[in-house]
Parts: structure tokens; sequence; C-alpha cells
């Protein structure tokens, strides 16, 4: 179980001093969770809190109930956490199998590289000796990024957004995977996302907005109240357009 | 042969004992060992040191090792070995230089290679440079290729160097005739104070001749790298010259990319970049359980594979 007790996080902007995360307390059980809200909220901080990335400017972070706060990123890694990134890295050289054995933290076979490449939709023979640079598409780096997690296969599986640089045609098989992960992967899955679609295979849905938690709970509570105020914001628009 | 040569020709020419094909081994300024098989013929220059590697019309398939090794300190050895490629033949040709000094003198190789690739001939030709040994005496080499390539021929130069040398010039100059096509890499690491200049000089004469220079290096600590990189399209031709560089610690480089137009139809390109490894990367890396000196190492092996 991970646990963050009075997270918050500031930083220097133009305007002076900014919070980014006003004492954040979550626990966050097994199963699947997703951390949604409107952007610039904090949902990516929190997620780079969790792995290491940021350091927080005050608060804990408990993992199983041990302290990690000042675990390195890589001590992190070694513990259980995992964490796709929005914006997947490029490695000139470095072969998807290359990085996907990393991942492993093993040399795995070409075969065992392949079945993770398979699970998020990518033909692997045509990829496994290509290398993470600008020759792959977003969308192709970004599902190498989610295998990466994969074959961790560690306790906290952290993803920021998914979906974002996704088109709509790999989005839906993206979605099997996620489906599929929630009966196979074990441990904590925490998912940003803005999808809908995502949003519906969660077990408990986090509301991030203006640095706070706004609301959380069980995908039935909050999930129909959020898809009613969107209904509802869109309907004023609407109401506005038509109007003029 | 000992060990420590026997080590160094398996890391420079991927050699061991049970080698097939044509191969001359130089040890310490002399002939160690030869073959030469019914296609090729190795013949030892009678007016000056080195080779003449005669490949005939129509070889295909073979492969020639002319490994140099050094393990005395203080020695220079300079050769000069020519390579006649015949007529629609296609090899691969296996040189390379190991030094390992472990004495307090100066050792180096100096070596001019000069390639004269026939009509339709295919090449492709490997060079590793590796100095090892606990001396404090310095290890150089300073390998010259000159390349001529005639009508339709096909020249593929790896050129490799990874540890050990402390000082390096490494001269390529290429004449390229109709249709010829020509394609170096070049991968590079230095370390400590060690200097490394590499200059090529493509000329593009033929009717749709092509060139493609590309050289990946990592200078770390207080190491110095120069890459200066011309390509002259002289004739309907197309030339591209990239130079990409990891700079850390204390390192400089300087990348020199030079692209001259001498005719209409002559399209080149030319593209340098340096920079430090980026953070980003290690990050990814660090959050799949490596350290950060392991991420970096992981970053250089996989930019210099």
């Amino acid at each position: 179980m991970l646990e963050l007790k009075n997270i918050s996080f500031s930083a220097e902007g133009e305007n002076g001093k900014k919070e980014i995360l006003k004492n954040i307390n979550l626990k966050i059980e097994d199963g699947f969770s997703v951390i949604t809200g409107p952007n610039g909220g904090g949902k990516s901080t929190l997620a780079k809190i969790i792995a290491g990335i940021i350091k927080p400017t005050s608060g804990q972070i408990f993992l199983d109930g041990e302290d990690i706060t000042d675990l390195s990123i890589t001590e992190r890694a070694q513990k259980g956490v995992s964490f796709a990134f929005q914006q997947p890295v490029r490695f000139k050289g470095i072969t998807v199998h290359d990085l996907i054995s990393l991942a492993a933290g093993k040399q795995i076979g070409i075969t065992e590289a392949c079945d993770y490449l398979s699970q998020v939709g990518l033909c692997a023979r045509d990829y496994i000796n290509r290398e993470v640079n600008a020759s792959l598409s977003g969308g192709e780096l970004k599902r190498i990024e989610i295998a990466t997690v994969l074959a961790r296969s560690t306790k906290i599986s952290l993803f920021d957004e998914p979906e974002a640089g996704i088109d709509l045609w790999s989005f839906n098989s993206l979605i099997k995977v996620f489906e599929k992960m929630h009966n196979t992967l074990g441990g904590s899955i925490i998912i940003i996302s803005h999808q809908e679609r995502i949003l519906n295979i969660a077990d408990k849905i986090i509301v991030v907005s203006a640095g706070d938690i706004i609301n959380e709970g069980k995908k039935e509570d909050i999930l129909p109240e959020l898809l009613g105020k969107s209904k509802a914001a869109c309907k004023v628009l609407v109401d506005n357009m038509e109007g003029e | 042969m000992n060990n420590t040569e026997l080590e160094l020709l398996k890391i420079i020419a991927d050699m061991d004992e049970n080698v097939n094909g044509a191969f001359n081994i130089r040890a310490n300024g002399d002939l160690a060992a030869r073959n030469v098989t019914e296609n090729i013929n190795i013949v030892t220059k009678s007016d000056k040191s080195g080779i003449d590697i005669i490949i005939k019309p129509n070889t295909k398939n073979e492969k020639v090792h002319i490994p140099v090794i050094i393990s005395e300190t203080g020695l220079n050895d300079l050769v000069y070995n020519d390579f006649h490629i015949g007529e629609n033949a296609e090899v691969e040709i296996v040189a390379g230089c190991g030094i390992h000094n472990c004495g307090g003198e100066n050792s180096g190789h100096d070596g001019i290679h000069t390639f004269y690739v026939g009509k339709n001939a295919k090449i492709k030709y490997v060079e590793k440079h590796y100095g090892s040994g606990e001396g404090t005496g310095e290890n150089t080499m300073n390998p010259t290729t000159v390349i001529n390539i005639e009508e339709g021929g096909y020249m593929e130069m790896e050129t490799t160097q990874i540890k050990g040398i402390d000082s390096t010039k490494r001269i390529t100059t290429a004449k390229l005739g109709c249709d010829a096509t020509l394609v170096i890499k070049e991968k590079l690491m230095t370390h400590g104070r060690q200097y490394a200049a590499t200059d090529f000089t493509v000329d593009l004469n033929g009717e749709n001749s092509s060139a493609n220079v590309v050289s990946r290096s990592v200078a770390k600590d207080d190491s110095y790298q120069v890459f200066v990189s011309k390509i002259n399209g002289n004739n309907v031709c197309s030339g591209h010259t990239e130079c990409d560089a990891i700079i850390m610690d204390n390192a400089h480089v300087s990348a020199v990319p030079e692209i001259t137009a001498n005719h209409i139809d002559a399209s080149l390109i030319h593209e340098a970049a340096i920079g430090k490894i980026a953070g980003e990367q290690l990050i990814k890396l660090m959050t799949l359980g490596l350290t950060e000196q392991e991420a970096e190492e992981q970053i250089v092996n996989g930019f210099l594979k």
C-alpha cells in the first residue's frame, strides 16, 4: 500500500512562489486507481513525487509502511515503484529489446520480450531490434513505455496519461491492454488520465484540482458525478452558444 | 604468441587460432603469421615496410584479416598496406591495431592503408583500435586511409576506437567514380587526457556517386576530440555527413562539417550535434532500477554500439 501524508510541493514561478500541491493525504490500496482532474492541477507532479523524480517540499511517503520519502529514484524503483512517463524518452543505440531487458532487470530472451510487446499491441518481430529513437512514432514509444512497466511487474505501477499522444485507433487497443492489466498485474495500478474509458475500469477515482484532492472514492460513486458535471458544463456552453 | 597478444587479436580482429581464410598478422614490427588463398594473395613490399593485398576479380564471400599488434614498449611501427580489389569482388577486410604497453616508453603504430576498389566491387572494411597496459608510456595511433572507388564500386568502412589510445590523428581521404558509394561509420571514445582528431575528405567526382559519413563519439574526463568532415560534390551526387557527440566531465569536442557543391546537381547535407547525456534519459533508466552510474554506462554503450 502507498500512503502520502501531508505532501506539499511549491516551486518558483514567474509571479513568485506557487503552491502546486497543498497538503495531500492519500492512501492507495492494491487495485486500480485513476487520478483525474483538470490540466495544471498537480497530477503529474504527484506522480513524479511518488516515483522520486521530484522531492516534496514537505510531507512523507510510505510504501507498505516504510518511509520512502528520502529514497532516490533508483532505490524506490528497486523497492517496487514503476513509472511510465507521459512523454517517453528516446535513446540512440538502445534497442527495444535492450530497454525491456533493463526493465526486467535481467537479459531476457526474444520470446519473452516479444510477449510484453504483444501485450501492448505491437507486432513484436517488427520492433524488437529497433532503436528507441526518433524513428518510432509517439504512439509506438508510448506502448514500449508501457511494456517496460509490464516487464518490471512491481507492487506499484504508475502511468502518467498513457492516452496522451495516441490516436483513436491505437487508443482502443490500449484500453484493452489496461483492462487485461487489471486482471494480470498485481499490486497497485495508478493511472493519471482524463479518459472516460480508463475511468470506467477504475476501482477507485481520485480527483485532483488546484493542488488539492477535491474528491475520492469508489468509481461507482465518483464517475457519475464527474460525468454529470462535465455534461452540465457542456450544456451551459451549448446554451450560451445558442443564446448568442 | 603469448596470451596478451592472443587477447589483443581477439579484441581488434575477432580472431582466434582457428581463423580461416587469408590473413597476415604483424607483431612488434615483424611478420608473425600469414595465410593466402586461391583468390587472395598477400605479398610483402620490397621498397618499404608493408604488404600488398591482392584480391582477384569476382572473389565472393571471403574475408581477410590483417591485424597489427604491439606488446613491446617503445616500439614505433610504420606500415604501408595497399589493397587491390578486383572487379566484382565481394569481400570483407578486417584490420585493427592493438597496443599493450606495460613500460614507460611510448609505443605507436602508423598505418597507411590505400584501397583501390575495382569496378562494381563491394567491400566492407572494419578496423578497430585499442590500447591496454599499465605502463606510463603513451599509446599513439595515426591511421591514414586513402580510398579510390571505381565505377559502381561500394565500400563500407567501420572504424572504431574504444579504449586506451592516448593520441590519434585519423585521416581518411576518398575519391569516388561514377555510381560509386562510400559509407563510413566511426565510433570513438576518449577518456583520461586523450586526444583524438578525425579528418575525413570525400571527393564525389563521378556522376551519381554518393557518400554517407557518420560519426558517433563519447568524450570523457579531460579528453579532447576534433572531428572534421569535408564532402566536395563535383558532379551529380549526394553526400551526407553527421557527427553526434556526447560530452562528459571536463572534455572538449569540436565538430567541423564542411560541404562544398561544385556542381548544380550536387545535393549535400551536414548535421552535427554535441551535448551531454539528457537528464531525462538518466531518470528513465533510474526508474527501471539502475543507479545513475549504471544508467550512464548503458547510454554510452548503446550510443557506441
